[in-house]
């Protein structure tokens, strides 16, 4: 992966195949302590014990068109490169939480690339399920949150392209 | 209004938008609408497929093509990412293979718009990574 966006695409994804209906998402920069944490949060179908287990595991994927899984994987590597880490917790029936933490200063930290971009177009692919996105840091508190934006389209569907075009400059326009 | 900044903003667009987005709606059936899926799981991502299907969307929006746009998973021809399938009503999904931001273009105005086949077809029978 290129860069942190396509990482927390990719990742968003899981909690969509796991049938989740609210994902929430938290990026938040922490100049005090140097670190750049993603925590994801579905109310999924969560993973046993024994999944959980083999989760970070290359080699495992519950896909049957190929036996390869990298997902979360690269963004374990790519966030242990930095100093950072990976943690998972599951349960079945009840959702999963992934939460990467990156050293934000390591010159090893890939740059954050179209967040705005990438979280919109996840969440236009997804019409059905809830995204709630925050972004923070020492000057921005910003929540997406695709409930508030259905109901300030009254009906429009968010996969319009001109909805994507514009939630994507509202996302952008918010962050920076 | 130059920048959308908020929902209030975002409700000001919508009610310009309205007009034209219900007379597309009226027109059309889902059924009868192109349908074009971009595999968008850890292999297409990595592969490029993000500006793959941003370059669809717009390029579909630019020149009035009223096509269903979605991700889809990994089909199995991860080595040959970005795929793109291509489903014309009552016509048999077509799998292209290695599509860039440049050939997505393409795909749009000679395939979607002109009926013209392009490279990078990977056929039905062709094996996955699993058989």
């Amino acid at each position: 992966m290129k860069d942190i966006s396509l990482h927390i695409m990719d990742i968003l994804q899981n909690s969509t195949r796991a049938k989740a209906t609210v994902i929430e998402l938290l990026v938040e920069e922490d100049e005090q302590n140097d670190k750049l944490i993603l925590k994801f949060t579905d109310n999924g179908t969560g993973m046993s014990q024994e999944t959980l287990e083999k989760v970070l595991n290359p080699f495992f994927t519950t896909r049957t068109t190929r036996k390869v899984g990298l997902g979360l994987s690269l963004i374990k590597q790519n966030a242990e490169q930095t100093g950072g880490s990976l943690e998972i917790e599951s349960e079945l029936g009840k959702g999963t939480v992934v939460t990467v933490t990156f050293g934000l200063s390591s010159i090893d930290r890939p740059p954050m690339g179209d967040l705005a971009g990438t979280v919109v177009l996840t969440a236009s692919a997804y019409p059905d399920v809830r995204f709630i996105v925050n972004y923070k840091n020492s000057k921005v508190d910003y929540v997406f949150d695709t409930d508030e934006i259905n109901e300030a389209l009254d009906g429009i569907s968010i996969q319009e392209p001109e909805i994507i075009q514009y939630l994507t400059e509202m996302f952008r326009e918010n962050i920076s | 209004m130059d920048k959308i900044r908020s929902l209030a903003d975002l409700k000001k667009k919508r009610e310009q938008l309205q007009s034209a987005l219900k007379l597309r709606e009226q027109g059309e059936n889902t059924e009868n609408l192109i349908q074009v899926r971009v595999a968008m799981a850890t292999c297409g991502i990595a592969a490029g497929a993000k500006q793959v299907m941003e370059v669809i969307i717009n390029e579909c929006n630019k020149r009035g093509i009223q096509a269903v746009v979605t991700q889809t998973g990994c089909m199995g021809y991860c080595y040959a990412e970005p795929t793109v399938e291509v489903t014309k009503p009552g016509e048999d999904p077509v799998v292209f293979g290695h599509i860039t931001p440049a050939k997505a273009e393409e795909l749009v105005t000679k395939y979607l718009l002109g009926n013209e086949m392009l490279d990078g077809v990977i056929p039905v029978n062709y094996g996955k990574v699993d058989q």
